[in-house]
């Protein structure tokens, strides 16, 4: 296999995360948010006076929601009933899919860009409550939330008549207790009613019963934390950042086998060379690329073919199979065993299996002992196209995207895509290797 | 709201599933018209009766224009929707769904209980692979484990469906077992240090999936093939839910709930569920028995009934036909009481007869308030709860009640004196003094006529009512059998004023309302009617009608105390254990000249008897009953009687032929077709009608006849050609009533009948609501007022009789505000010395924050001991002192 360890100079565009750069020492506080600008676009909308306004720029601007379902943003809140009060904000910071960590550097080094984001889109769909769900395990960035949150509260930017708008907000935060399903938008509305985190049947969808069966708008962390820079620059603009319906930038959680992994904010019509060369700096001792997980862990995988593909959210999804979920890209030498690491997915995927529904329950926990045994040698021949079936069994015809479910949220599908990738690459290598370990047992 | 959904409901859609057009109403699950129209999709998750959601995934099929592969149990059927069943696809998923959830299924069906009607063996058949590819461990737990007293659960059977613990919550509103841990090792659990002590628990395992809920009663008792099956009625209680009653080698082993919609929709309670055990029970009395010489001696049926009848004899010509009297008949069926009331009034002529031991409502408010059918319920503008509470006395009323308000949204208020299991689902509380309920009564009339009543509860009450159709059903019973009957009969005289309004008795003995529409109450003849205006048309027919209206309960046992009764029938009456006075109870067996018992057991009451008549039980005998709303139904006959027992009605016919009048009634349906021919509400109720109506006959039956079902299939668990259906709901099909005149040539002479006798025989009672009361007397500032009502589980017969029920009853202690034990002084738990106008006795006090301050409530047990030692029932509330003890 060749090595393409080059790539053109690549920087940056920095949008939401560009005042935790500029301002590393105090970028949280509320001194720090307010010196590089914080809630100015906040001043500007309420001055405004206009809730549809906000809502015209984000659906101008072509935001699309930064979790992992890339759906429209302005198109989402368009979908609440007219007149139905109260309705509800939900933030989903519950940030759980392996390998992204771009929510969490947002709320512990720019809390004041996301409430900021959050009183804005209460604004918007006009709301008075927002409920803030951050994943358990964010210690800090719950510390600097509480903070941010009284803070903002004690200057006016959140609580009663809101820098004396007549507008009203106030913001309660809902730590998780560590279920991964939790990110999934409507079992975290169980979550955070107390229920066990399950997801709901979907319809009704939350935009008409959500929150307490109340009409809900549940937007992630970076897309929320997104709103005041589209304020600011207004929402043709920033349409114009990024490539055709991908517009904009994304924080790109770029880890693994790279020299320099971290959160790299890129404008989307780059291509994921430019991540993983230009900016991760290439891969560790400059080995070999062997494969890359383009967008969390939950969909299939891409490789050295594929490094110049645009990172566009509608080609990864139409072109290339796959998609860019959450906005991180994990990268992987050839010194990786592309079954461990499917592995090691389905075991997670096992884990968090909510056991709500059948597939997804008993199916996850048998690919991941399947995969086990083919990892160690225990494995036959007729076992890797049994756990091919497996996986169509829980997603039909899995080799294909859009993926398709037997289960009933997306959770299930997600321990396909491991499958799926060794599938395509590694078929025969894999088939080899189980063919070896036979000859290797005595007869 | 009601009314868009109502249009909703009756709009028809064509749709297509699997090539064939068929019509359903809009909105219906996809699942179930497929069902309807003969194509099966399998499910596990999916109960008619619960919300859906699609959790098992076996049902998904494909619907041309929807993506993937929908849930057919969450996807409502549209116009011209087009669905498929059984492409490849569909089946591909149905071989996946099944195999998972058998690689953790241990497979242990030779030692499952649901092995044979096992809906996972069966569909596994039918739907899924022929083998497992599966070679790992499968999971592993402990099992079974005790959910509670009666429920096992076996986790590695589980298929993580979440019936059961969607019944609790949705169904029971008992929320006590939910899902712990996550994937693979999700398990049903319940709150630590907390039982699934719900009274509807037997109703998971009826509809468990698989045999991971186990009943402990039937636990390895039997295999499903073995078992033969009736079509009854449970008579625990007067809900009359239907039931299919299973034994194998003449022992009683299961009784599964049938979805009967009108009345229980497939639920039944624990009690009603494993009450059958005290059908064996060894305490059993199978031989008859007479006292020699202060012993009782076993001797022969024709010995015994010649004593009895000599005694009857001897007391009529000496002492005159009221000097006999006849208490209870409200636990057998309408065959006994309707015999027992020939005997007794048209026989021997005596009109001291009385079905109710002085803890229910005087018969001729129960026989004469319009009344309500349970269906009503979903449909009233309000319900209005005065009595007991229903969950420990009527356990499936209040599932229906609960189901009004939680899922039709009736507004429901709660008069009850205490909090109560349906207090959770009112629209507004409003207690008052116990003793004046007929104020709050007077009170919400004037709310409903728009006047403020000066209670905001009820204000509001009738505010939610405001502007809904339907009738306004009041749930009527003593809310507390420490007060007279007075003050709830103030309070129907108020509620009679209601526009529309209608009653449901909350009476809870088995056939109490058929013993009383058959007349086993002074003053009434059978059918209904008056004794006044029934006396003409019953003299030709019997032999004898009494001449004076006779004593109730009450009235019978101070006579009987005075001496002045020769001989008492204790027909399945133990008025020491159930009378609120036990003392007077006592002196009234003590001072009788002569105690005949007709009953299955000894008794604090039976055991003084002078002649012991045992009879044969439910399960053991067929007949008909008649249930709170006036429905009345048939009974199974399952098992043939213990020992030499004999039925009740027959009895009573023995008697008569020895006092020289021969009812000639041969056979129980003879006993039936004779009711129906003379007692007025019942006319053209006959056997043969009620065998082909599905859901029985409601009283009076010329008010009915055009709701009548006539069945055209038959109760069929154990399906023959298809999947077991004990864990769905248990139907019988039936052909909707027709204008016409399609209906059963049964219906027709019913008709014939009917209308026969509304010319000929007398109207039927009305209650006349002019016999107000007065208050209650002032309570003083020191004394509480004692509120007193049955437990689900209180010491009774079913209860100690049957050794699966037995343990489950609680220990009784006075329970009061917490700030009432302040001003006592005394902590919780601590005994106390309770003193009312009766009696004093020693019990222990807690504290309970449903109990008002002022207000004491202590549990009416049948051993005869604590409440009904204290009650006094000469005053209308029996008010106590609660004093430390030194």
């Amino acid at each position: 296999m060749t090595t393409a360890n080059t790539s053109e100079p690549f920087s940056e565009t920095r949008i939401v995360t560009r005042r935790l750069h500029e301002r590393p020492d105090d970028s949280w506080t509320i001194d720090g948010a307010l010196a590089s600008g914080a809630y100015d676009s906040l001043r500007q909308v309420l001055a405004q006076g206009d809730p549809s306004a906000v809502q015209a720029e984000a659906t101008a601007s072509g935001l699309r929601g930064r979790g992992g379902a890339n759906f429209s943003t302005g198109q989402k809140w368009s979908f609440l009933p007219k007149d139905t009060f109260p309705r509800y904000l939900v933030v989903n910071g519950d940030e759980g899919e392996p390998s992204t960590f771009k929510d969490r550097m947002l709320l512990e080094r720019d809390p004041h860009q996301l409430l900021e984001g959050i009183v804005i889109a209460s604004y918007a769909i006009q709301c008075n409550l927002a409920f803030i769900y951050v994943r358990g395990e964010f210690a800090l960035g719950h510390d600097r939330l509480m903070r941010a949150i009284a803070d903002a509260r004690a200057k006016g930017f959140i609580g009663k008549d809101i820098q004396g708008s007549g507008f009203d907000l106030d913001v309660v935060v809902h730590r998780g207790a560590g279920a991964y399903i939790c990110g999934e938008e409507t079992a975290l509305l169980e979550s955070l009613e107390g229920e066990r985190g399950m997801p709901r049947l979907k319809p009704p969808f939350p935009a008409i019963e959500g929150l307490y069966a109340k009409p809900t708008v549940v937007n992630n962390v970076e897309t929320l934390s997104t709103l005041p820079h589209i304020v600011r620059m207004g929402g043709e603009e920033y349409a114009k950042l990024g490539m055709a319906r991908s517009t904009g930038t994304r924080v790109c959680a770029l880890s693994g086998h790279v020299k320099r992994p971290g959160n790299y904010e890129v404008e989307f019509g780059c291509t994921f060379r430019d991540i993983i060369f230009g900016l991760g700096g290439g891969i560790r001792d400059d080995n070999a690329l062997k494969f890359f997980l383009p967008g969390g862990a939950s969909f299939q995988w891409l490789v050295e073919e594929h490094l110049d593909e645009p990172y566009d959210m509608d080609h990864a999804a139409q072109k290339l199979g796959t998609s860019l979920g959450s906005g991180a890209v994990m990268v992987f030498d050839e010194t990786t065993d592309p079954v461990r690491v499917a592995w090691r997915l389905a075991k997670f995927y096992s884990h968090e299996s909510c056991g709500k529904c059948t597939p997804c329950r008993e199916g996850t926990g048998w690919v991941e002992k399947i995969l086990y045994r083919i990892l160690h040698g225990y494995a036959s021949p007729e076992d890797f196209e049994m756990v091919c079936d497996v996986a169509d069994n829980i997603s039909p015809n899995f080799m294909a995207a859009p993926f398709n479910q037997t289960t009933l949220c997306p959770l299930g599908p997600s321990v396909a895509s491991p499958i799926a990738s060794l599938a395509k690459y590694y078929r025969d290598e894999i088939i080899e290797r189980i063919a070896a370990q036979q000859a290797e047992v005595p007869a | 709201m009601t009314t868009g959904q109502a249009q909703t409901d009756t709009e028809l859609v064509t749709l297509t599933i699997d090539g064939r057009e068929v019509q359903a109403r809009k909105g219906e699950l996809l699942i179930k018209v497929a069902q309807e129209n003969g194509v099966y999709i399998p499910r596990f998750c999916w109960h008619e009766r619960m919300e859906p959601v699609g959790m098992c995934r076996m049902c998904l099929v494909q619907v041309d224009g929807m993506r993937g592969f929908p849930p057919a149990c969450t996807t409502p059927v549209a116009e011209g929707m087009v669905a498929h069943t059984d492409t490849e696809p569909v089946k591909k998923i149905q071989d996946g769904v099944l195999e998972f959830l058998l690689i953790n299924h241990p497979l242990d069906c030779p030692v499952c209980d649901r092995g044979g009607e096992c809906p996972l063996q069966d569909q596994t058949l039918a739907f899924g692979p022929g083998e497992s590819r599966f070679t790992e461990e499968k999971r592993h737990f402990e099992k079974p484990i005790p959910l509670s007293g009666l429920v096992l659960l076996d986790r590695e059977r589980c298929i993580q469906c979440g019936r059961c613990t969607r019944f609790a919550e949705e169904i029971a509103g008992d929320p006590l077992i939910d899902f712990g841990e996550r994937s693979d090792r999700m398990q049903v659990v319940t709150f630590p240090d907390e039982p699934f002590s719900s009274y509807f628990s037997g109703n998971t395992v009826q509809i468990c999936p698989v045999g991971a809920l186990l009943s402990k009663p039937y636990r390895f008792k039997a295999r499903p093939w073995d078992l033969s099956t009736s079509e009854t009625t449970c008579t625990t209680c007067a809900v009359g839910c239907r039931g299919a009653l299973q034994s194998s080698s003449n022992r009683l082993l299961r009784l599964l709930g049938v979805d009967l919609d009108a009345v229980n929709q497939g639920w039944l309670c624990d009690k009603g569920r494993y009450g059958y055990e005290w059908v064996h029970a060894d305490e059993r009395v199978l031989e008859p028995s007479v006292r020699v010489r202060n012993a009782m001696v076993d001797v022969s049926w024709p010995e015994a009934l010649e004593a009895v009848a000599n005694e009857l004899q001897r007391a009529i010509e000496l002492h005159g036909p009221s000097s006999v009297a006849v208490l209870g008949g409200a636990r057998g069926s309408n065959e006994d009481a309707y015999a027992w009331v020939r005997l007794a009034k048209g026989v021997i002529g005596t009109d001291n007869v009385d079905a109710q031991l002085g803890d229910g409502l005087p018969a001729d408010a129960v026989l004469g308030l319009p009344r309500a059918e349970i269906d009503d319920l979903d449909q009233a503008a309000a319900i209005v709860l005065l009595g007991p509470d229903l969950k420990e006395e009527l356990p499936v009323l209040y599932l229906r009640v609960k189901q009004a308000a939680v899922s039709k949204k009736v507004p429901l208020l709660d008069l009850a004196p205490v909090d109560v299991g349906l207090t959770p689902y009112a629209t507004a509380v409003s207690r008052t003094v116990p003793g004046e309920e007929g104020v709050a009564a007077e009170r919400l009339v004037a709310a409903i006529g728009g006047r403020a009543s000066g209670d905001a509860g009820i204000d509001a009450f009738a505010a939610a009512a405001t502007g809904r159709s339907g009738p306004v059903v009041v749930v009527l019973g003593r809310g507390s059998v420490a007060q007279s009957a007075a003050p709830t009969m103030r309070a129907a005289a108020a509620f009679a004023a209601l526009p529309n309004v209608r009653f449901l008795s909350a009476l809870r003995r088995g056939n109490v309302h058929g013993a009383l529409d058959l007349g086993l109450a002074p003053g009434f003849l059978p059918g209904r009617v008056t004794l006044d205006a029934g006396r003409g048309w019953f003299a030709p027919i019997w032999q004898t009608v009494p001449k004076e209206r006779g004593l109730d309960a009450e009235g019978i046992l101070r006579a009987a105390a005075d001496g002045k009764v020769r001989v008492l029938v204790l027909l399945g009456a133990d008025p020491v254990a159930d009378f609120p006075d036990t003392d007077l109870a006592r002196r009234a067996i003590d001072g009788a000249g002569y105690v005949v018992a007709v009953d299955a057991f000894l008794s604090e009451s039976t055991r003084r008897a002078d002649a012991f008549l045992p009879c044969t039980v439910w399960g053991e005998k067929a007949g008909t009953t008649t249930n709170l709303e006036g429905r009345v139904q048939r009974l199974g006959r399952k098992v043939s009687p213990e020992g030499t027992t004999m039925d009740d009605w027959r009895i009573a016919g023995e008697l008569a032929v020895r006092l020289g009048n021969d009812f000639d009634l041969e056979f129980v349906d003879e006993v039936t077709d004779e009711i129906a021919t003379v007692a007025p509400a019942h006319a053209g109720a006959r056997s043969q009608l009620l065998r082909r109506s599905r859901d029985g006959v409601v009283l009076p039956v010329r008010e009915h006849l055009h709701e009548i079902m006539v069945r055209t299939g038959d109760l069929n668990i154990m399906a023959e050609d298809g999947p077991a259906v004990s864990w769905d709901p248990i139907r019988v099909d039936a052909a909707e009533p027709s204008e016409e005149g399609d209906a059963a040539h049964e219906v027709d002479e019913a008709r014939g009948e009917a209308e026969r006798l509304e010319r000929e025989a007398p109207a039927h009672h009305e209650w006349d609501r002019a016999a107000n009361v007065g208050d209650a007397p002032g309570r003083d500032a020191y004394a509480l007022r004692l509120v007193s009502g049955r437990e689900l589980y209180d010491g009774g017969r079913i209860t100690t009789c049957s050794p699966s029920l037995a343990p489950l009853r609680k220990d009784s202690a006075l329970m009061v505000h917490p700030q009432d034990l302040a001003r006592i002084g005394v902590e919780e738990g601590t005994q106390v010395r309770v003193t009312s106008s009766r009696a004093t006795v020693t019990l222990p006090v807690r504290t309970h924050p449903s109990v008002p301050a002022g207000t004491a409530r202590l549990p009416f047990t049948a051993d005869g001991r604590g409440a009904s030692e204290l009650i006094d029932t000469t005053t209308m509330v029996t008010d106590l002192r609660v004093e430390t003890i030194s």
